[in-house]
């Protein structure tokens, strides 16, 4: 047994402005029977571009229903620039939240009204944007995103939660987990631990050893790590290194490089005379 | 209100005799059934009175009765007991219409490295005894069937699926927590080697069930501790429960005419009085054989919580097969591998009556029913554009 509101079983109970617009100017329909819950939503928007009247649609369990009395309850008086600023959690906090499991209910709303309003202002339909990602639910990549980003998502369950995707088969998890962390990454971006100066030194060495120095011995050179004082890396220019006219490029554009890739973005190499 | 509950394949009201069978163990007689006094030692009688009530229902002997916490617990002990016997063998069969506590043990085991068959099930639920029978290996550990189905109430042949096993010497085991004490069980001569139970579902309380294991079939305990149920399931004895459920038992014994009379009259009465007014609603494995107590209905371009919760508005409690009830995504495993359509499956209704259940009681749904379907179907999307097509 859900734990519904008290405002969430009252519109369930008796849902607002059920029904159909025989004049409708701005129509809605997302969902279908296969997924379980679809919603259609009809506007009268006047010439102010205002709305005058909303109804809906639904086949839906109890917070669907909820859902879509409570988004034409919101919208009516509302102008289209107002209706635009409508977000699955608005429509949520209106009915006093909807358990996490139901969320995907609230953005169903959101997507009718989108669509709604994307057709009166006479857009072209948009075609399915981003690639499918949960095949159970028709789930694309980018309404995975979008969800991640504006309820700040963590996990697959979170996921499924407010857009179904994964709710089937479950096959497509890893993917979701893909993107989830694709999302964060972008939010924050991965920062590599403060090294100490101990652990910075050894890691210098160990990438000279294993990344630098077999590259420059292939060509009969190699350096020598003297010192590390701060952000900068002394070295010594060995065998043919010492001798080569481009080893000073090669300081910079291999050595520093790698070094920076590897160990720190903020590392410059030098080199110390004889 | 008055509650209507037609909900009985989830779980029964405990009848009033076995409640107060039960009560004096809970205060006055509180005795361990192993100590060596007197106190404790009427506790073991009246236990061993319990096993042979429970043996008597099923026509097995006291000494195959092992007492666990639920049905799950002797599912899951049955299963690991012929794996742990048979430990070369790695495949196990069941069916697609399992209940979670073999379907959800069974797809850990696949993690593990078994190979699971999953028989399929008709349009009605029945089971594909031909697949059964080009299913059963030299490698096939277990065959895991339920007797009769939780949401559907169709009823498997597994008397002769038993005997299919027993003839190629592989461990038979039936998930009966639905047929027992709904339809006559006689383990006498059949071939099943393990039977589970569950108490709960007989008009016994929560917290007790029963392995039946067949004299002669090897066991390897689930529950490794003290000496109780003769070193096969360790653990102080749910006394109470024990007690509860062999009369519980001993009533359904008695009453399982009045399941197959009664009780069925009820349950077809609901079924064509539904049937008859409301036009998209037909009953999932109606044409299979099926439990006497148990009707799934599905009400076309409808959803199931939906109709669940208006339903509770009057007092009257059954359960749905649909996604939005379970909090799972897809309607119900069942249905989905019966084959009913999305457009059936997730405005699915499970009534399941019991012998408590009376006439007025039916016509008080009968009379609330028809009306809720209506108005949903009243702003369902769908429902419109079926009708004009």
């Amino acid at each position: 047994m859900w734990e519904y509101s008290d405002k969430l079983k009252n519109h369930f109970l008796n849902p607002r402005n059920a029904g159909e617009i025989e004049d409708a100017n701005a129509v809605g329909e997302v969902g279908s029977m296969a997924c379980g819950d679809a919603l259609k939503l009809m506007m009268k928007v006047d010439e102010n571009g205002k709305i005058q009247d909303a109804k809906f649609q639904t086949f839906g369990c109890a917070s669907a229903i909820a859902s879509a009395s409570a988004l034409t309850e919101m919208l009516k008086g509302k102008t289209i620039e107002e209706a635009e600023k409508i977000t699955n959690q608005d429509i949520a906090d209106f009915l006093g939240g909807l358990p996490k499991e139901k969320m995907h209910c609230s953005v169903l709303g959101q997507q009718v009204l989108e669509q709604a309003i994307s057709r009166y202002k006479g857009e072209a339909p948009k075609e399915q944007e981003g690639k499918i990602v949960c095949e159970c639910f028709g789930v694309t990549d980018l309404e995975i995103e979008k969800a991640i980003k504006e309820n700040k998502l963590t996990t697959i369950e979170e996921v499924t939660n407010y857009t179904k995707a994964g709710g089937g088969c479950e096959s497509c998890h890893e993917v979701i987990s893909k993107i989830i962390a694709s999302v964060w990454a972008e939010v924050f971006p991965v920062i590599k631990p403060r090294l100490s100066n101990i652990q910075k030194i050894r890691m210098i060495e160990e990438t000279i050893d294993r990344e630098i120095r077999p590259s420059l011995q292939h060509d009969g050179g190699d350096i020598e790590l003297i010192d590390v004082i701060g952000n900068r890396v002394l070295v010594a220019k060995r065998g043919t290194c010492a001798v080569c006219k481009a080893s000073q490029q090669t300081l910079k554009n291999f050595v520093e490089l790698k070094l920076r890739e590897l160990v720190s973005p903020d590392l410059v190499v030098e080199e110390v005379p004889e | 209100m008055k509650t209507i509950y037609l909900d009985n394949n989830a779980t029964t009201q405990v009848a009033p005799e076995v409640l107060e069978e039960m009560l004096p163990y809970f205060y006055d007689l509180y005795g361990n059934p192993s100590s060596a006094h007197k106190f404790g030692g009427q506790i073991a009688r009246k236990i061993n009175n319990a096993r042979d009530q429970v043996s008597s229902i099923l026509g097995a002997s006291p000494e195959e009765i092992i007492f666990t916490s639920c049905g799950s617990e002797s599912d899951n002990t049955a299963i690991m007991s012929a794996l742990n016997i048979e430990k070369e063998k790695m495949h196990i069969i069941t069916s697609r219409v399992e209940h979670p506590a073999v379907k959800a043990l069974c797809s850990h085991l696949s993690k593990k490295g078994y190979r699971i068959t999953e028989i399929p099930v008709d349009r009605e639920g029945r089971f594909d005894m031909d697949k059964y029978s080009e299913s059963l290996t030299t490698d096939t550990a277990i065959v895991s069937l339920m007797w009769a189905n939780n949401e559907t109430g169709v009823i498997f042949p597994v008397e002769e699926a038993a005997q299919m096993a027993k003839d190629r010497g592989i461990i038979f085991h039936t998930d009966a927590v639905q047929a027992v004490g709904k339809i006559p069980i006689n383990l006498k001569n059949s071939s099943i080697d393990m039977l589970s139970l569950s108490g709960h579902k007989l008009h016994a309380p929560k917290g007790i069930g029963v392995l039946y294991v067949r004299k002669g079939t090897k066991f390897s305990p689930f529950i490794i501790g003290g000496h109780q149920e003769r070193g096969r399931r360790g653990g102080t004895e749910n006394t109470a429960g024990i007690i509860g459920l062999g009369k519980a038992c001993e009533l359904a014994g008695n009453n399982v005419n009045v399941e197959k009379t009664r009780v069925k009259d009820l349950r077809d009465k609901l079924e064509k009085g539904i049937l008859s007014v409301i036009p998209n609603s037909c009953v999932n494995g109606g044409e299979a054989d099926r439990l006497p107590n148990t009707s799934n209905i599905s009400f076309e371009f409808v959803e199931g919580e939906a109709i669940l919760l208006l339903m509770d508005e009057f007092g009257v409690c059954a359960s749905s097969g649909s996604a939005c009830t379970s909090g799972s995504l897809q309607p119900s495993h069942v249905l989905r591998a019966m084959g009913v359509p999305f457009t059936m499956a997730h405005g699915s209704i499970r009534f399941s009556l019991s012998i408590y259940n009376t006439e007025e009681e039916i016509d008080f749904v009968l009379e609330k029913i028809p009306p809720i379907i209506e108005r949903l179907r009243s702003f369902s999307p769908f429902w419109k554009k079926e009708a004009r097509a």
